[in-house]
Parts: C-alpha cells; structure tokens; sequence
C-alpha cells in the first residue's frame, strides 16, 4: 500500500463525491472492508470505526482527519459537511473508492511544478586543509541540474562539515515547528575527526572520511529532494555561494550547543506533562505505526551491524589463513600437493578480498539506509510533538479566554467601566488567539499528512532500490566464488 | 565425515572390518557401539558388538604406545574427547533467554543449537572410527591382544580414568620426552631418508598446527555471519507483516531468500568444517605420531650408538665383554627393527597423507561449487521478482 495521494482539486470530482452521500450505510459497509478499497489507500480505513464517535466531539479536527489527504481548508464543499447532519460528514472517506486515476494525475500534477525533479549533487575530494587541532576535512559539493532555480546546470562550491550543521540547523529551526520532517544531518563524531585532525593517515581515518563523505551525500540528496527545502534560500545558498558565514554554533560545547541541550532536556518534560486528546485516529495510529518502525529498524540495524563486523573479521582470518595454508604448500614434500595447497592459498587470498567487498556492500548500501532511517525517524517523532506543543498551545488560548469571559462576567456586576472596557478587549484579543491556535493545529496536521504521505512514497522508494542493489552484490560475489573454486577444482584433481 | 582410513589404505580386507554403527549420548559420557567382522580365526564368532566409552578407546591407544615391539610404527593417534561442553553452555544459555525472544526465534535458535549439537555427536563418533580402522587396517596392530579383547570382550573393561598420581607421572614422562627431543633432534642423522623426514616433519607439524588454528577461526567467523542473517531475516519478516505500504512484500520476499540462504551459509561453514579444518586437526595428530616414531628411533640410536661406546670400553678394560657385546648386539638389533619398520611407515605415512588432503580438498571445492550455485540461484529469482514487481 502506497503512501496517501491527493485528492482531486475541488471541482467536478469533489461534486461526484457528495452526489454519493446519499448511500450512508454503503459506505459504511465499504469503509469497513479493506478488500473493496484500492491499496493505496488505509487512512480511510483506520478511520473507520472511530467515525461515530469522532463525530460526536464536536471537534471540527476530525473533517480534516476523515479526509484522505489534502482537502483544502477553504474549499467550499467543506462548509455544508459542518452544518449537515453525520452521513454528510462520512463522504469525504469515500473519496478513495472513486476514481483512483484521477487522484495519480493530481499527484502528478503536483509534482510537475514546472520542472521535472531533476538535480544531482555529488560530495567528493575530501581535502584536509590546516594542521593539528585547528584542521578540517573540506569537500568538493557538486551540483548538476536543469531546475530553473539555481543559476547553472553545474555548481561546485568547496564546503567542510560544520557548514552541513549549520545548514541543517537553520532549516530545523525555520521548518519543523510547521510539522516538515526536516532531513537529520550527519553525525559529529569527536574520535573520528581527532584521528584526522592528528593526521593519522591509516585505513581507520581513511574509512572514516569515506563514511562521513557519503553520508554528506545523502544528506545533501534527501534535503533537496524536499520540494519545500529545495526552495529555501538557504539550501540555494549553501549549493551555490563560494563564501559561507561560519556556523560556529554548530560546535557541540558552544553556547549554542549548551542552549540545545537545555531545550531538549525540556522539551523532554513538556512531553511528559502534555496529555494531548487525541481525536484523530489516523495521527494516533500513524504515530503507533512509527514506533513500531523505528523498534524494528533498530533491531534489523544492529543485526546488520553485526554482519558487517562479522564478514570484516572473516576477510581478516581468511587473510591469514591463506598465508598459512601457504606455509603449509611450502614444506609439504609432495609435489603436486604442495602446489594445490599453494592454489588453496592464493584462491583464500582471492576470498579475502571478496569477503571484504561484499562488508563493504553491507555497510554503505544496507546498514547506512538503516541508519540514516532510525534518524529520520526521530525527525518523524519531533514532528509529531510540534503538532502536540501546536494543540497545547490552542488549548492554552482557549483557556486563557474562558478566563477572560468569566472575569469580563464578575466586571459586568462590579460596575466599573473602564477596566470592562479593558477586560472586553482582552476577550477580543484572546478569541483571535485562540482562531490562530486552531489555524495554527489544522495547519500543521495538514502539513504532517502530505509530509508522512511523502516520507512513505520516499522511504518505499528507497528500500525497494536499495534492496535490489544489496541483492545484486550478494549475486555478485557468489558468481566470483563459482569462479574461484571452478578453478581451483582441476587442481584439487591434479593432485597425484 | 574423515575417509576410513581403510579406503586410502587400500589394504581392504574382508577378515578384519570395523565401524561404530550407534552411540547413545548420555549425561556426560557417549557410549559407542563397536561392530566388528571378521573371518580371523582368533574370533569366537564373525559379527559381534560391544559398547566402550572413550576411556576406553584411550587405554586401548597407550597400550599400543607402551608396547615396545610397536616402537617401529606410527601408532594411529587417539581421538579427541568427545567436548559437547560449549554446545551444552548456549543450550543451557537459550534455556535461560527463553522469555525475552518470541516463540518463533525460540524454535529456531534450539533448532540450530540442535543440530549443532548433533554435528559434533557425528563428529565424535567419526574420530573414534577412524582410529579403529587405522588400527584394524594395519598389519601388525590389527593381531594385538589389547585390540582383540576391546573388540571383543563384552564386559566394561574397567578401565578407570588415570588418577593424579598417574597423570602427573604422565607430566614428567613428557617433559623428559620433549628435552631428549630437542637432544635427539639436534644429531645429524647418518641415513639422508631419515634426515629429510626430521626435518619435514618438524616444519609440517608447525606449519599444520598454524593452519589448523587458522582455519578454525576462519570458520567461527563464518558461522556468526550466517547467525546475523538469521536475525536480519527473522527482523524483515517482522517488519514485512507490520509494514503497511507497498515495501513490505520487498521484506517478506527478502526475508524468505535470507532464510534459505542462511542455512546455505551454515552449511559452507559446516563443510568447511568437515573437509578442511578437521583434516588439517587428524593431520596435526598423525605428524605427532609421526614425530613420536622418530623419537623412539632417536633414543633407540642413542642406545646403540652408547653400547657400541661401553662394549669399546669394555674391550679396553677386557672387563664384562660379553655382556657388554650381548647389549650392543640387541641395541644394534632393536635399532635396525625400528628403523626398517619406520621407513616404510614414513612412506605409508605420505601416501595416506596425500590421499586424503586430495579426497578432502576435491570434495570441499565440490561443495563449496554445489552451494554457491544453489545461493546463485536463489538470488536471481529473487531478485527477478522483486524487479518484475517495481
């Protein structure tokens, strides 16, 4: 099943869907039966059930939940869903059981803003620039494009690692309290980037200058890949200005980092003390959906993990093997064995390296997607909280202006005018706050809807293609193994 | 499984055969049922079956090594003590972790613990079969007494464990054994056959030592490889019923592929096992043996080369000639025994060598062929459907 696609644009498609209120019971019946309705579409389903007790809240929210995706706020279909009874309201779920066709062609539509997504940026020539403690690793980032937005088809800037921070940082601290999954940056890592620092020119600080490369890559792939981000001056500069200000608060033990932790720490309890009244199914069960997906991936990452330190350490004792079945070929005195074993040497050798291709294949094509997901999936959860931290914030309004009414009400005995006047444009105030609240909460739910709904088209997208490219080198290297043994057969044989 | 050593041997022969056809794994000892047939008259019947525990099997071995009209030949190395230890500790281990896996991972991992176990059960047995044959197959030890009554006598042998006194002797016995080693090592050797093959065998043991180590590592890491992908496949599987987008037929698919795969891996490692690693171990046992025989000539020409000293001696003195003469001539005898018997051993020694590393070595490439092919192909057609679906 497919992440949710929007809905037609409001028009004769809309119209068709009311012309169908009429069916209440259908409706029901095929809201409830998940075979009748197209895959793509389970939103509508989990909404099923709730449907009656939704609509009893009077929580105008659940319009919006009901709805497969973006149904725009101010379409003007949605007014007499609000003043009609319930069978109106369940319409809006029917939309996924009508054309389906017509829902890809919006999808496309949205998508075909003018440029076909087509950019490529490629993070390379890593370059240590300075020595001792003040050194740092500077990358190559280029960019190739046909997008009208940038100014050439081919940018490269040189950029090193704090930059990506500090890109990342601006784009969190500008987009995620809207409910957009702003894509994690890479990791710092103290121990990693001392080694480099101190010059340490051996395989363990080469390989991590790779790993930290193609990470960068990724990032770099999954932000613009964004068609909200990809707009940001911010990302436009970052790809295109030679010259970048420092982002000298990215440093983990600065003031700005110390300030972080602070905010976390207390977003932490906010969390705890906020008990949000959920009435939407569909973001409970997403949020459900997610935890689960992220305890999984945890597990499948370590496993993999696992597997990567597993087949390293079978390339080393293979290695090592090899070398000794060559001593053993070396005082074997008989002739023909003693070249067999050299064979069975130098074929070990052979595996070694195999063995060592195909960790490198877990690593970078399986464990990193792994990786990069159980970060983007703590991104996932943030976003779920802004939307929680949005619905506190309306509540708080909300409160505010009961308040308000009830000291507005104990004026209106005490007689005394100026402070009515007073309290009555406190009242005023408090209802525009608490309009903006509810704007704010149907605001980013909407936002969250079409992020999660990208998030799972991209995620199925990148699984799938990463699945085939992993299982394409497994193929690789057992055909590299028939190779070596069909060859060190016949001298197995020769043996006289 | 090792070949009998009969087949390299080539000295089939149909009136003497013996194999283990049972054993019965009990609390912490294996019993092995012998079956012997034999058309030797020495035999009160043709076929017959007695148990013996690996005691027993030792007894049989240092009896052989104690005896010294067998001085001149290779005595067949012992077989290992059966070790189902480690297999018992992750046993006992998977018992206690019972409660935080899931039912399925349960049932898995007592599964391959299971066969594990059963892997070293077939292996145990296959060593002390080995041993048997050899002794059967050879032409001198196949008529000894010890041999016949272990085949035979239906009763325990009584034969208990050695005490500490007796271990301890055992201790001094080999650190002398080792320092006349060393002595008997360092003389040049008259006869150049002799020459060679202290030297080959000296570097050969070493060497197959080294590989033998080296090859058992090899393997482990392989085993834990193919353990990761049992968890990776039971994780997808997991993620592929939870997964509601289109992905998860991707994981259920993957998840099915890792399984077979898996047991493919475990399967190579075991072959590994079989053909490589517990080659080079029997070899590292028999170049003991090997060693051990040259040993007992070394000190049987340090006897003679001191009587020929003392009977000098003696003539110069003119005092006790004839005894020391009486010496020299069984010195001189036992030496030129040992030595006879012993080159033919070494001869033997090699050819069985070779045979058996190019038996191994063919059949390992064969295998290794057989299951790579067999991934291969699980592979592609996974990989097929999977692309046809995208």
């Amino acid at each position: 099943m497919a992440a949710e696609r929007d809905p037609p644009p409001p028009g004769d498609a809309g119209q068709a869907r009311f012309g169908e209120a009429e069916d209440g019971e259908d409706l029901f019946v095929v809201l409830c039966s998940p075979a009748s309705l197209p895959a793509e579409d389970i939103s509508a389903n989990s909404n099923g059930p709730k449907l009656v007790d939704s609509f009893l809240d009077d929580d105008p929210d659940d319009l919006f939940a009901e709805a497969t995706e973006e149904v725009s706020l101010d379409s003007p279909e949605r007014e007499p869903i609000l003043s009609d009874g319930p069978s109106p309201a369940i319409t809006p779920i029917m939309a996924p059981r009508i054309d389906s066709t017509l829902f890809d062609q919006a999808l496309e539509e949205e998508e075909d803003n003018g440029d076909t997504f087509d950019i490529c940026i490629s993070v390379s020539d890593p370059e240590k620039v300075g020595d001792g403690m003040n050194a740092y690793m500077a990358y190559k980032v280029t960019t190739k494009t046909s997008l009208s937005v940038f100014s050439q088809n081919e940018l490269s800037v040189r950029r090193r690692f704090s930059d990506f921070l500090g890109l990342h940082s601006k784009l969190a601290s500008k987009y995620m309290h809207s409910g957009y999954i702003v894509p994690p940056a890479p990791e710092k890592s103290i121990v990693g980037m001392t080694k480099v620092k101190v010059g340490k020119e051996d395989s363990s600080s080469t390989e991590f200058v790779e790993k930290r490369r193609s990470a960068l890559e990724r990032y770099l792939m999954r932000t613009v890949k964004h068609p909200v981000m990809l707009k940001d001056p911010n990302v436009l500069q970052f790809l295109e200005s030679s010259e970048l200000p420092r982002a000298v608060s990215t440093q983990a033990l600065s003031g700005a980092g110390i300030l972080r932790m602070v905010n976390k720490a207390a977003d932490a309890v906010n969390k705890m003390t906020i008990k949000m009244n959920e009435s939407d199914a569909w973001f409970e069960e997403k949020q459900q959906q997610f935890e689960n997906l992220d305890a999984q991936f945890r597990k499948l990452h370590a496993s993999v993990e696992s597997l990567v330190c597993h087949r390293k350490e079978l390339s080393l004792n293979t290695a090592s093997f090899a070398k000794s079945a060559a001593m053993l070929g070396n005082s074997e005195d008989h002739t023909a064995l003693s070249r067999a074993l050299s064979q069975l040497a130098e074929m070990e050798e052979k595996m070694e390296q195999l063995h060592m291709d195909q960790a490198y294949a877990d690593f970078y094509l399986f464990a990193e997607l792994l990786g990069d997901y159980v970060r983007l999936l703590t991104a996932v959860k943030g976003v779920f909280d802004q939307r929680m931290k949005t619905w506190s914030k309306w509540q708080d309004a909300q409160l505010m202006l009961q308040r308000k009414r009830e000291a507005e009400a104990k004026l209106q005995y005490a007689n005394k005018p100026d402070k009515l006047q007073q309290a009555k444009d406190e009242i005023k105030e408090w209802e525009g706050k608490v309009q903006q609240g509810e704007r704010d909460f149907e605001q980013i739910s909407k936002t969250i809807r079409k992020e999660l709904g990208r998030f799972e088209k991209e995620r199925v997208k990148d699984f799938k293609s990463v699945i085939i490219k992993y299982l394409e080198s497994l193929v690789q290297t057992q055909q590299q193994l028939i190779k070596y043994w069909e060859a060190f057969l016949p001298e197995a044989k020769a043996i006289a | 499984m090792m070949p009998r050593a009969v087949n390299v041997d080539l000295q089939t022969d149909g009136t003497l055969q013996v194999d283990i056809s049972d054993a019965l794994s009990e609390r912490d000892k294996v019993k092995f049922t012998v079956h012997t047939k034999s058309t030797l008259p020495s035999f009160k019947q043709n076929e017959f079956s007695v148990v013996r525990q690996h005691e027993e099997f030792i007894w049989l071995h240092d009896s052989f090594v104690e005896n010294e009209e067998y001085a001149g030949y290779i005595i067949p190395p012992a077989p290992p003590r059966p070790d189902f230890d480690a297999s018992r500790e992750k046993l006992q281990k998977l018992g206690e972790g019972e409660g935080s896996m899931t039912k399925e991972e349960f049932t898995k991992m007592k599964q391959e613990l299971e066969a594990e176990y059963l892997a070293i059960f077939k292996k145990t047995v296959a060593m002390h079969e080995v041993f048997l044959c050899r002794v059967a197959a050879h032409p001198v030890l196949r008529k000894d007494l010890n041999f016949h009554v272990f085949l035979e006598y239906n009763q325990d042998l009584s034969v208990r464990g050695k005490n500490k006194k007796e271990k301890l002797e055992d201790f001094f016995k080999n650190v002398v054994k080792s320092a006349d080693g060393v002595l008997v090592a360092g003389v040049k050797d008259v006869d150049d056959f002799f020459e060679h093959e202290k030297t080959f065998l000296l570097e050969y043991h070493n060497r197959v030592k080294d590989a033998s180590a080296k090859s058992d590592r090899m393997i482990r890491s392989h085993k834990s490889a193919a353990d990761d992908i049992n968890r990776i496949a039971s994780t997808l599987y997991t993620l592929g019923t939870q997964d509601s987008t289109d992905v998860c037929k991707f994981f259920l698919k993957v998840s099915e592929l890792f399984e077979k795969t898996r047991k493919i891996e475990a399967r190579v490692a075991a072959d590994e096992d079989l053909k490589l690693a517990d080659l080079l171990k029997y070899y590292l046992r028999e170049s003991q043996a090997a060693k051990d025989l040259l040993y007992r000539r070394g000190r049987a020409l340090v006897d003679y080369e001191n009587a020929n000293k003392a009977l000098d001696k003696a003539r110069a003195k003119n005092k006790d000639v004839l005894q020391a003469e009486t010496t020299q001539q069984i010195c001189c005898q036992k030496f030129e025994k040992i030595s006879e018997s012993a080159k033919q051993e070494l001869i033997d020694f090699k050819t069985r060598r070779v045979a058996a590393f190019r038996k191994n070595l063919v059949e390992l490439a064969e295998l290794e062929l057989k299951h790579a092919k067999g991934n291969l192909q699980l592979l592609q057609s996974c990989l097929g459907v999977l692309k046809g679906d995208t």
